[in-house]
C-alpha cells in the first residue's frame, strides 16, 4: 500500500477501509483480517492497525467478536457516510472554495459540473 | 522487558556508551537508529550477552544478558550486519542449528524461505550477499524467540525483498515477542519501527513511539512557510516542516525528517519528550 497524504499511518488504514464499506467492497458482519494479517499484507506495524481498529470500533464502524476478531458494523454504511458527508463539508469544502477564489472561478460553474 | 541502567562501554580509551537509560517494553518493534559510530552494533551485542558492559547493567526479563544462561539464550536471536557463508545447504544449515532455539519451526523457516524467493536447498557459500542475508532473517524468526537484534537487516537486499521483509516481521513474530532493528535504510521499515530510538554519541536522544512523536510534533508537508519550524526540507512536491504540534490532530511521522530535526534540537527534544 503507498502511503503518501499528510495524515497519519493509522487514520490512513481507517480511511481505506472506510471505503471499501461506502464501495461495498466489504459487506455487513463480514469479517475483516486480524491486526497481524492486515499488518503483514500491508506492510504495517500491528500497533498502527490495532489503533486504526480501536478508533472505527469506538465509532461503530467495526465490531468485535472476542476471540473471532473484527467484523463490519450492520449500519456502518450510514456511520461512515454521515460522518464523511461532515468532514466533506467542515473540512474539503472550504478548502475547494478557498482554492476557487485564488483562481478567479465563479461559483456558478458548479450548476454546470 | 528490557531495562538498561547507565550502561557504559568503550574499547580501550574510546568510549562508545556512556550513561545509557532505557526502557523497552515487549511486543514492540523498536527502530535503532543513530549516526555512523554512536555505538548502535556495540549496544546490540551488550543485549544479547556477546560483550560484557564496563559500567551499569541490562537485564531482560530478570536475567542478565553476559550472563550467558542456556534457557535465556535460547529465546533470543541476534542477526549480525556481516553474516557467515558456509559451506552447508540452506535446509542443513537451518536443521542443526535449529537445535539450540528451543521453539525453532522447520516449517516456518522454509514458509519465509519461500517469501523471499529463496533456494533452500542451495549452498550457502554459493548464494549472493542479498540471499545468505535472506536465509539468516528467515533462520531469526524461525527461531521464534522473545527477543530479536537485528543490525542493518535490510543491507543488501534487492527491492521487492525489502517489501517482503516488512511482511515477514509483521507476520511471523508473535504478540510478545520484542524486535529491536538497527538501520540507516529508514524508507525500508518506514510504518514498521515503532517505536524509534535514536542514539547519539553517549546519549539517548529520543525512545517514543510514533504515536507520542504525532502528539508532540507536526510534520507539514504542504508548502506554506510556518514560522516555528524546528526544521525544513526541500523536497519536489514542496517541503516537509516540523515544529511543535499545537493542536490535537497526528500528522503521519517522517523519520528522515524527525531524524534531522532531533539532531538539529538535541536539549529542546529531549526536554519535550521527557515523561
Amino acid at each position: 500500500m503507498e502511503f503518501d497524504s499528510n495524515k497519519s499511518i493509522y487514520l490512513q488504514i481507517c480511511d481505506t477501509i472506510c471505503e471499501n464499506i461506502l464501495s461495498g467492497e466489504l459487506a455487513p458482519d463480514s469479517r475483516i483480517p486480524s491486526v497481524r494479517e492486515y499488518g503483514a499484507d500491508i506492510g504495517v506495524n500491528p500497533n498502527t492497525v490495532m489503533r486504526s481498529y480501536e478508533k472505527l470500533t469506538s465509532e461503530g464502524i467495526i465490531y468485535n467478536k472476542r476471540g473471532i476478531g473484527y467484523f463490519i458494523s450492520p449500519d456502518a454504511k450510514e456511520i461512515v457516510l454521515q460522518s464523511q458527508r461532515n468532514e466533506f463539508l467542515s473540512q474539503e469544502l472550504p478548502k475547494i472554495i478557498k482554492r476557487m477564489k485564488l483562481l478567479g472561478i465563479d461559483p456558478s460553474v458548479l450548476k454546470d459540473a | 522487558m528490557i531495562k538498561i541502567e547507565n550502561l557504559g562501554f568503550s574499547y580501550g580509551d574510546n568510549v562508545v556508551l556512556k550513561n545509557i537509560t532505557m526502557t523497552l517494553e515487549e511486543g514492540r518493534i523498536y527502530g535503532l537508529l543513530g549516526e555512523n559510530g554512536v555505538g548502535k552494533t556495540t549496544l546490540l551485542t551488550l543485549l544479547c550477552g556477546l560483550k560484557q558492559p564496563k559500567a551499569g547493567e541490562i537485564t531482560i526479563d530478570g536475567h542478565t544478558p553476559y550472563k550467558r544462561e542456556p534457557s535465556f539464550l535460547s529465546d533470543q536471536y541476534y542477526l549480525s550486519d556481516e553474516v557467515s557463508a558456509i559451506n552447508m545447504r540452506a535446509e542443513e544449515y537451518a536443521k542443526s542449528y535449529g537445535k539450540f532455539w528451543d521453539k525453532f519451526d522447520m516449517g516456518k523457516f522454509l514458509e519465509i524461505m519461500e517469501i523471499f524467493e529463496n533456494d533452500a536447498s542451495q549452498k550457502m557459500n554459493r548464494m549472493s550477499f542479498g540471499q545468505l542475508k535472506k536465509t539468516y532473517i528467515s533462520f531469526a524468526l524461525a527461531c521464534n524467540c522473545r527477543y530479536i537484534f537485528m543490525d542493518e537487516p535490510t543491507n543488501g537486499l534487492d527491492i521487492p525483498s525489502k517489501a517482503q521483509f516488512r511482511k515477514a516481521v509483521t507476520k511471523y513474530t508473535s504478540e510478545d515477542s520484542t524486535l529491536l532493528i538497527s538501520t540507516h535504510q529508514v524508507r525500508d521499515l518506514e510504518n514498521i519501527i515503532d517505536p524509534i530510538i535514536i542514539l547519539d554519541r553517549q546519549d539517548v536522544l529520543l525512545n517514543a513511539s510514533i504515536r507520542e512523536i504525532a502528539e508532540k510534533l507536526t510534520f507539514d508537508y504542504s508548502n506554506e512557510r510556518n514560522p516555528n519550524a524546528l526544521y525544513s526540507e526541500m523536497t519536489p512536491g514542496g517541503c516537509v516542516q516540523v515544529y511543535p504540534n499545537t493542536g490535537s490532530e497526528e500528522s503521519k511521522v517522517n523519520i528522515e525528517a524527525l531524524f534531522n530535526t532531533v539532531h538539529l534540537h538535541k536539549e529542546l527534544i529531549k526536554g519535550m519528550f521527557r515523561k
